[in-house]
């Protein structure tokens, strides 16, 4: 009955998709703005159908309807209520319903929103919201239908992956990070609308900057989550391991990040027209070849590899729109007259710069990534690409990046003066001395001592051109130096909410490059009552416990944790006394042979205390624990909060001009 | 920002364009044809080169020495009891192996990884298996033979020397057309 | 009660705690980071929980008290699984691709826009 429905749903959507199409391309021609009318009601339709049939999913996998084979598949009868209705997006075929979801619910805001300002242009846009619709639709109605019905229905599911739902973030982070890839489907059809139409070439970037703002600022915020995530679960106490669907996320957003300064110089200075519809391309493709990357397996492990229709299905689709979009921006190459550069000193130049940096950047991330298919296909070996390769490639890259960037605030648009080299000198004095003062403070590694100064750099500008801003504000209204910061906010929001971003960028940056040279791991195995010293940390093995839950058992580690006294002499350190107890567990899922870990991590701004639970020995009631000390990790959450913060904010309608 | 002058651009950087051609269809096929290969058919270093002694410690007591192997068609097959269903799949075929080719001069040998012995014991109670299986405590035999994941089988000649890898669960079809030529060789 | 599941999970990973144990040398994590753990999905094999992994670090421990060099025990790796195994390509033959075509990107696209701001720099009208 479900599965009927959400079938039945799924194919409503689906020929709304295709008439609303139809009707687009045939009112181009004869109907006009009745065409418009249509193209709407479509939308609505497409909407309501892909609706349904996420109610009915979600019915499905809330009431343990285990006829359905997607429902089976991932929700057990113990899976927590919470991680039913995230099953949604715990595999392919529910991910894809959720993508499809979201997009079809940005074509009626965008057909609502643009429908009387702009009933020329929106037919182009909203054929091509219509033209990838179809394509998911095509593929949950075909080969990835999420309602596949069992042949006989069995008492129990298998349940979700139990590292899926070992965390309260597996419930945000996808779909976040779908609303950021989904969100640039958007931009992406204004300026294939440009190029349909051969009009609008400086209008669809305005049209769009919002939009743009919107998935950045959700990609953004997907990316720290998932970051956070293997923080938490995964038990090695990093963050970031550059596997293929984190590389997935990364690219696109390293493309949009570009595309967002470059639209900027289009709008300042009517430049790099086609470079900026270029860029939106690539972030287009970069989110269909993540989405393929990440479910298909081609790349991520061997295992996971299905022989279905829904990889070349992918690949068809990826080549189509590849070669549409790449064409029509070929053939629309010359479309109009030009602006012009004043100066190769200003601030223009550095965003040119900083686009190449951050595309290089992406093409590094994409070429480690695809590389050991490459390498398949064209020789037969296997060859691993891992995290050392990508930290010594972005590593430098990073660096460049900042420099850029600090450079790129210290000067203006148009052409920069005397005063403002000098500004930048002044910039560079300071971050070589605070570089200085951190080497004489003990930090030693030279890649890290370049990296923080080039943070340093970047925090100066920053904060410079807030103080110059405030202070011509004081200066013409009379008001306080702080409400002259505020109020900068709201004349200028794209500016201070750029240079924000920036700050939280440089806050995540120095949080990941403490972590990254600073990092003390130990392994240490423990009887009850034994004490282990680390870095400025004792820890101290208090029992071992053991707890049934209804979907697994714990074992938890508990572990009194001292500081030691910095005062005290070495070899005669005294702790002290306990200031906290971590627990440390693993869980031994039902449905699964290998436990999972929860780490324990004690937080502070200056560093983190993370404990792993690696093994334990009742008879011997001892444990063996990873204990692992990176400082200023929080340092990286709080950037990436500012970060989306600074997002939201100047997305904040009341804020707007 | 008022700007007025403009300027028509000439042909914007061709080197650039046809740059890009070069670099997206080639990339695109490889993604294609990335979907065709098989992705359990994983190379070994190890196939043409004489293949790692072992020293195996059966579950019926006693040792095997690869030595004591020579001029013996070798399957080694590197399984555990819970990985199911690739090692349920092809016990029933390994047994079938051995009971018809043990008198053609082939030994099939199977490999306890990463497994308890418990579990690992009633296993081979339940596919009835009376071909030599031993275990590997400490994880040597299958990291000298560059196993990845259970199940995987080699077959290794008359002369020690590894011919074959397959990754995933055999059966008698697989085998049988790689062990004929070996067979012959006399 | 609690002891019996503290048994029963203890029983899964008995193996798993003998192999680990402690790993207080440094080399044995510097020469472990370089590796592939082969079960895992991108984890170095210092990194991952996996048994073979910990069985591979009490390989690389032992084998570094036979006294055998960092590159002897890579290399051992090497023979056994190919460069698959290492974490980072190794700089030969195509592999020197990856490791180039980056900075050639960097360079080219430096010379792009060079060339594009030549033409597109117009000194100031007034």
């Amino acid at each position: 009955m479900i599965a009927l429905l959400g079938t039945g749903s799924l194919l409503l959507a689906l020929v709304c998709a295709v008439a609303g199409l139809g009707v687009l391309i045939r009112g181009h021609r004869r109907d006009g703005p009745r065409g418009l009318t249509r193209g709407y009601r479509a939308a609505i339709g497409m909407f309501t159908g892909v609706s349904l049939a996420v109610v009915a999913m979600e019915t499905a996998l809330i009431g343990f309807d285990f006829s359905i084979r997607y429902v089976a598949a991932n929700v057990n009868r113990v899976t927590p209520l919470l991680f039913r209705i995230a099953g949604l997006w715990g595999a392919l075929e529910g991910s894809i319903l959720l993508w499809v979801w979201i997009l079809s619910g940005l074509t009626v805001l965008v057909a609502q929103l643009y429908r009387s300002r702009h009933p020329t242009f929106l037919p182009y846009v909203l054929s091509v919201l219509f033209a990838i619709a179809t394509f998911f639709l095509a593929l949950i109605v075909g080969p990835a239908n999420p309602f596949t019905r069992l042949a006989v229905t069995p008492l129990d599911g298998v349940g979700l992956n139990p590292l899926l739902q070992n965390h309260l973030l597996m419930a945000v982070h996808p779909p976040l990070l779908y609303l950021g890839y989904v969100g640039f489907s958007v931009p992406y059809a204004f300026a294939m609308g440009t190029l349909l139409s051969g009009r609008h070439r400086d209008e669809w970037t305005t049209l769009t900057r919002r939009w743009t703002l919107v998935a950045w600022t959700a990609l953004t915020a997907g990316l720290f989550l998932g970051a956070r995530w293997s923080y938490d679960v995964l038990g090695w106490g990093g963050y970031w391991a550059w596997d293929p669907v984190e590389n997935a996320a990364v690219m696109p957003w390293l493309v949009a990040t570009a595309f967002i300064h470059s639209s900027m110089v289009q709008a300042r200075r009517q430049l790099l027209r086609t470079w900026n519809l270029g860029l939106i391309i690539v972030v287009f493709l970069l989110t269909i070849f993540g989405t393929f990357l990440t479910r298909s397996g081609v790349i991520a492990s061997v295992h996971s590899f299905t022989q279905s229709l829904i990889g070349p299905l992918f690949v068809a689709f990826l080549c189509v729109a590849t070669l549409v979009s790449l064409g029509a921006l070929f053939w629309r190459r010359r479309q109009a007259p030009e602006g012009g550069f004043d100066s190769p000193l200003s601030r223009e130049t550095m965003m040119l710069i900083n686009n190449l940096i951050l595309v290089t950047m992406a093409f590094t991330v994409f070429l480690g990534t695809i590389f050991p298919l490459v390498v398949e296909v064209a020789t037969g070996a296997k060859v691993t690409v891992g995290p050392p390769f990508f930290d010594h490639m972005v590593g430098p890259l990073g660096v460049l990046l900042l420099l850029a960037i600090g450079t790129g605030t210290a000067l203006r648009w148009g052409r920069s003066g005397r005063d403002d080299l000098r500004k930048l000198g002044a910039l560079a004095a300071a971050a070589v001395a605070t570089t200085g003062g951190l080497a004489a403070a003990g930090v030693h590694s030279s890649t890290a001592l370049i990296a923080l100064g080039a943070t340093v750099f970047v925090a100066l500008a920053q904060v410079t051109e807030y103080a110059r801003g405030a202070l011509a504000h004081r200066a013409a209204t009379g008001e306080g130096l702080l409400a002259s910061v505020g109020a900068l906010f709201s004349i200028n929001p794209q500016r201070y909410y750029g240079y924000l971003t920036h700050l939280g960028l440089v806050v995540a940056v120095a949080g990941i490059i403490a972590s990254q040279s600073g990092r003390i791991e130990v392994q240490g195995h423990l009887a009850v009552g034994e004490t282990i010293q680390v870095g400025a940390y004792t820890l101290r093995l208090e029992s071992l416990e053991a707890l049934v839950g209804a979907d697994r058992i714990v074992v938890a580690a508990p572990l009194a944790i001292g500081i030691l006294d910095a005062t005290a002499q070495a070899g005669t350190a005294r702790s002290s006394g306990d200031v906290d107890i971590l627990r440390p567990s693993e869980n031994f899922f039902r449905q699964s042979r290998t436990p999972i870990a929860t780490p324990a991590v004690r937080s502070t701004w200056r560093d983190d205390l993370y404990v792993a639970l690696l093994a334990f020995d009742p008879k011997e009631q001892s444990a063996v624990v990873r204990v692992v000390i990176s400082p200023m990790v929080s340092w990286l959450w709080a950037g990436g909060a500012i970060m989306v913060a600074a997002g939201v904010l100047a997305l904040w309608p009341t804020r707007g001009r | 920002m008022a700007d007025s002058r403009t300027v028509m651009p000439r042909h914007p950087l061709p080197w650039a364009w046809i740059g890009m051609a070069a670099a997206v269809i080639p990339l695109l096929l490889v993604l294609a044809s990335g979907l065709r290969r098989d992705p359990r058919a994983l190379p070994s270093p190890l196939v043409g080169r004489l293949a790692p002694p072992f020293d195996l410690q059966l579950f019926s007591g006693g040792r095997l020495r690869s030595a004591e192997l020579r001029g013996r068609l070798v399957v080694l097959n590197f399984w555990a009891s819970w990985c199911v269903p690739a090692c349920t799949d092809e016990a029933p075929a390994l047994q079938t192996i051995w009971e018809k080719y043990r008198a053609k001069g082939v030994t099939v040998v199977g490999v306890n990884i990463q497994d308890r012995e418990a579990p690992a014991r009633a296993f081979i109670q339940r596919f009835g298996q009376t071909f030599p299986a031993g275990v590997d405590p400490r994880g040597l035999i299958s990291i000298d033979y560059g196993v990845y994941g259970v199940p995987e089988t080699y077959v290794i000649d008359r002369s020690g020397r590894t011919v074959y890898k397959y990754a995933g669960a055999v059966s008698e079809d697989l085998l049988a057309p790689v062990m004929a030529p070996l067979l012959k060789t006399r | 009660m609690i002891r019996q599941n503290l048994l029963l999970a203890a029983w899964m990973l008995a193996l798993t705690l003998i192999a680990s144990g402690q790993e207080v040398d440094p080399r044995v994590r510097l020469i472990a980071s370089k590796l592939r753990c082969p079960v895992c999905q991108n984890e170095s094999v210092a990194d991952s929980q996996s048994e073979l992994s910990a069985q591979m670090r009490t390989l690389i421990r032992d084998r570094l008290a036979a006294g055998e060099t960092e590159d002897q025990i890579v290399g051992y790796f090497v023979s056994r699984y190919g460069e698959w195994i290492l974490l980072e390509p190794p700089r030969q033959g195509v592999l020197w691709l990856v490791w180039l075509a980056p900075a050639v990107a960097l360079l080219g696209g430096a010379a792009l826009v060079i060339a594009y701001l030549r033409r597109s720099v117009r000194p100031r009208a007034h």
